[in-house]
């Protein structure tokens, strides 16, 4: 965890300029996006690295699961925000 | 120590494997989730390039008791698809096609100083600590 904080530290020092992140999440969507992020990665066990990344790796059917699950629900969710309300 | 230490450039490998490729930026993210509009599917790429690289990490583990430092090493299960596997994926997948964000990024954005990024990361906490009384809930 203090790895991930401290990697933007280290860009810095070793390579230069950050790439600069494009936020346009209103603030209380991002609140409420966290809050699922939270709550679905401890009920799931994982998310897009521990699942589809490491589980992947592993060939673990449950992992398939996983990444089949949020892939499809963040595409609809995607689906939903720009298409059919407009947002983003 | 030694643990500690391996700890700490694992993560910030990772980090700056999210910062290269771009998971690190929500826009990017949102744009690879988007299949039905203007699709950007290059982070399809980096996924299979990191399971390229562990899979063969993970065959090595396979099987192993201790990892390379002595600790002992515990896979976690591969078999038992729950409805708390699929519900939770289904819940993360919404955050995250909501924000762009997961947890990984999140972090590396709440570490390059970004208020986003520390919302981001104390709404997850918040949803951490409320899956312990949600959980009682489900089977």
């Amino acid at each position: 965890m203090l790895g991930l904080l401290a990697a933007p530290l280290v860009w810095r020092g070793l390579i230069g300029p950050l790439p600069v992140p494009q936020l346009g999440t209103p603030l209380p969507l991002l609140l409420l996006a966290g809050v699922l992020v939270g709550i679905g990665t401890r009920l799931a066990a994982g998310c897009t690295s521990g699942h589809g990344v490491c589980g992947l790796s592993r060939l673990s059917p449950r992992s398939l699961l996983a990444t089949l699950s949020f892939m499809g629900s963040a595409g609809l969710t995607v689906f939903v925000m720009r298409h059919l309300l407009g947002w983003g | 120590m030694a643990k500690l230490l391996s700890a700490l450039i694992a993560g910030l490998l990772f980090g700056l494997g999210l910062l290269l490729s771009g998971m690190s930026n929500p826009a990017k993210v949102l744009g690879f989730l988007d299949v039905s509009g203007r699709w950007d599917p290059s982070l399809a790429l980096v996924m299979a390039g990191a399971i390229a690289v562990a899979f063969f990490a993970f065959r090595r583990a396979e099987g192993q008791t201790h990892s390379v430092l002595g600790e002992p090493l515990q896979l976690p299960d591969k078999s038992r698809l729950t409805l708390r596997l699929v519900l939770g994926s289904v819940l993360f997948g919404i955050g995250w096609g909501l924000a762009g964000i997961c947890p990984g990024p999140g972090l590396v954005l709440a570490g390059m100083a970004l208020p986003a990024g520390w919302w981001f990361v104390a709404a997850m906490l918040l949803g951490m600590l409320l899956f312990r009384p949600l959980s009682r809930c489900l089977p």
